[in-house]
């Protein structure tokens, strides 16, 4: 077989695909981490943050409809940015929504902001969901521009983009495992275990709450861009609890909440399980029962977090035993 | 022990709190002189640990006011109250579980340039050197306290006594004008306890700390404590040496249930 081929095989398309949705998952439980691993706030609406971050991105990099497709397209802004502006564009802006949440939550106790977030997720794909004026409503957005695209031929065009993924998830877990593993990451980590004491000792625990929950939240957002640019297109029902939310905390509890590599690890173990429990369902769930086989699927992927949360509960890699690598050794 | 000084370093002026309708401390006054180990003794229920937490910020007094070298510090939450000088641990002993010992003191040191977002990227000499400064500070507290051995271990393993002394060590990390312990010996064997009396004592004499500490072992206030102050229903009832407390009627007539007294 030739190079090319190879390169455009059936297998090897499918193999790039699922390493980018891989690394976009990787994303969201690194932002996770953040919250729960180390500072262990609950946030029950990473699918909110997913959200913005797609429909900044969106909307940031797209140009404003023309000609027929304006008619059927009622949409806010179109600024025709470059990629990178759409994606620190998408940090930003759920940077400033991860405030506005935190004020007023974050100085209750830890399950009003579980309660919260849950809340405000649904409500931020609800509204994009009805509205008629910003992005398009329930039919969101179609052509998402994407980066580099004239590079290469069309059907090489994933590995191009599976770099740039994997680029900027290296550059972020890089950055967030070096922030968390020191002295700040170790107040948050105090926080995590006993907040009293972490107030008694001086730290101002509503201060490295909201820094934790803004950060984090900048991650997904980062996500939810590239997001946007792989699948090209975005509409509300992308963003419902079970994608959005729930497999990201499957994630984080397989790889081992609270360490870096193990929370990146987590999505990709998490998503081969998620990929191949499609097959066996295909393979094992008779014709007549096909309808139902997500069913199954689902099925299964909880079996595996049961299992897990008995048998090994800090995950596969588990947290390192020390915070800071600054200190001497 | 030197009761000379008579500058009173924490005063309390008629602070009271309640919860509902239970009067947990009322009309409560007393002063706390620089350089003295104090004992905070009183039935259970008698108000000694929410006086605790209303001095430490993590409840504000309902009237009254708590004065401490010379600002009032009522009101202020626990983090702002700490950096006046004034550091506590707690009755129940509240170890960061999933923290090595080592870094449950390494947190504590104040104006740590690390604690900043991003710092170990801007600035990573400082952050270092710093972290060199706390983890050679908190091996000299683990020795002093005889944990050293344990200091890679996970927090939550520790025995009871050995948390009591970890809420000391923690303590021992910055440099408080005060500390305020409450009942450091319960659970602590009486080896340990009579080392930890020790160590408290060192306190005061090397370091020139003045100690408040709540106790309901008589045999650590009585050798330890001077003066003496007695709650009862919230409320000061006596204060004076460990000698005149144990001859207070009023005291007395308080811990055997006195309704009369």
């Amino acid at each position: 077989m030739t190079i090319e081929a190879i390169l455009s095989s059936g297998i090897l398309n499918y193999l790039v695909g699922f390493l980018i949705v891989a690394s976009i998952y990787a994303l969201f439980t690194l932002g996770l981490n953040v919250h729960f691993g180390e500072t262990g706030l609950i946030n029950f609406g990473v699918a909110g943050f997913f959200a913005i971050g797609a429909y900044t991105a969106a909307l940031v990099t797209k140009p404003l409809p023309t000609g027929e497709l304006a008619r059927y397209t009622q949409q806010a802004l179109g600024l025709d940015q470059p990629f990178l502006v759409g994606v620190i564009a998408a940090a930003v802006v759920c940077g400033i929504v991860a405030v506005l949440i935190g004020i007023p939550t974050l100085r209750l106790r830890e399950d009003y902001l579980a309660i919260a977030t849950i809340g405000i997720a649904e409500s931020i794909r609800l509204v994009f969901n009805n509205e008629q004026w910003l992005a398009n409503g329930s039919q969101g957005l179609v052509g998402i521009p994407r980066p580099l695209y004239d590079l290469v031929p069309p059907a090489y065009y994933n590995y191009i983009y599976l770099g740039i993924v994997v680029l900027i998830l290296a550059f972020v877990a890089v950055l967030l495992e070096r922030m968390i593993r020191s002295p700040w990451g170790r107040v948050l980590r105090a926080i995590r275990e006993d907040e009293v004491v972490a107030a008694a000792y001086g730290k101002n625990v509503f201060g490295f709450k909201l820094q934790a929950l803004v950060l984090g939240a900048m991650v997904m957002g980062i996500g939810g861009a590239l997001y946007a640019h792989n699948a090209g297109t975005i509409s509300p029902g992308v963003f419902e609890p079970v994608f959005g939310t729930f497999i990201v905390w499957v994630m984080l509890i397989l790889g081992g909440s609270g360490n870096t590599k193990g929370v990146i690890l987590g999505a990709f173990v998490f998503w081969a399980i998620w990929a191949g429990t499609q097959f066996a369902t295909d393979a094992l769930v008779p014709p007549a029962l096909s309808a139902r086989a997500p069913y199954f699927r689902f099925l299964l992927i909880e079996t595996l977090l049961v299992l897990m949360l008995l048998f090994r509960p800090k995950g596969i890699l588990g947290e390192e035993r020390f915070v800071s690598t600054l200190r001497p050794r | 022990m030197t009761t000379d000084t008579t500058d009173a370093l924490l005063e309390i002026d008629n602070v009271a709190k309640s919860f509902g309708g239970l009067q947990a401390v009322q009309n409560c006054s007393l002063q706390v002189r620089r350089g003295t180990i104090t004992g905070l003794i009183g039935p259970n229920g008698a108000g000694k640990t929410t006086l605790f937490n209303l001095i430490s910020g993590f409840y504000a007094p309902d009237a009254g006011s708590i004065v401490f070298q010379g600002k009032r510090i009522d009101g202020l939450p626990p983090h702002r109250v700490f950096h006046h000088g004034l550091c506590r641990t707690f009755q129940v002993p509240k170890e960061l579980k999933q923290m090595t010992v080592l870094e449950n003191l390494m947190l504590v040191p104040t104006g740590q340039a690390g604690e900043v977002l991003g710092a170990a990227w801007i600035m990573p000499w400082r952050v270092r050197q710093q972290e060199r400064e706390a983890y050679d500070k908190a091996l000299d507290v683990l020795e002093f306290v005889n944990l050293a051995h344990l200091r890679d271990e996970y927090a939550e393993n520790l025995s009871t006594g050995q948390k009591k002394l970890l809420e000391l060590a923690r303590a021992m990390m910055t440099d408080p004008q005060l500390i305020m312990l409450d009942e450091p010996g319960a659970g602590v064997n009486p080896t340990l306890l009579t080392s930890l009396m020790e160590q408290i004592e060192r306190l005061v004499a090397e370091r020139g700390i003045t100690v408040l500490l709540i106790e309901h072992n008589m045999a650590v206030v009585m050798g330890l404590c001077d003066p003496v102050i007695v709650m009862s229903n919230g409320e000061k009832l006596a204060e004076g040496t460990p000698a005149e407390i144990q001859q207070n009627e009023q005291v007395l007539a308080a811990y055997l249930g006195g309704q009369n007294r």
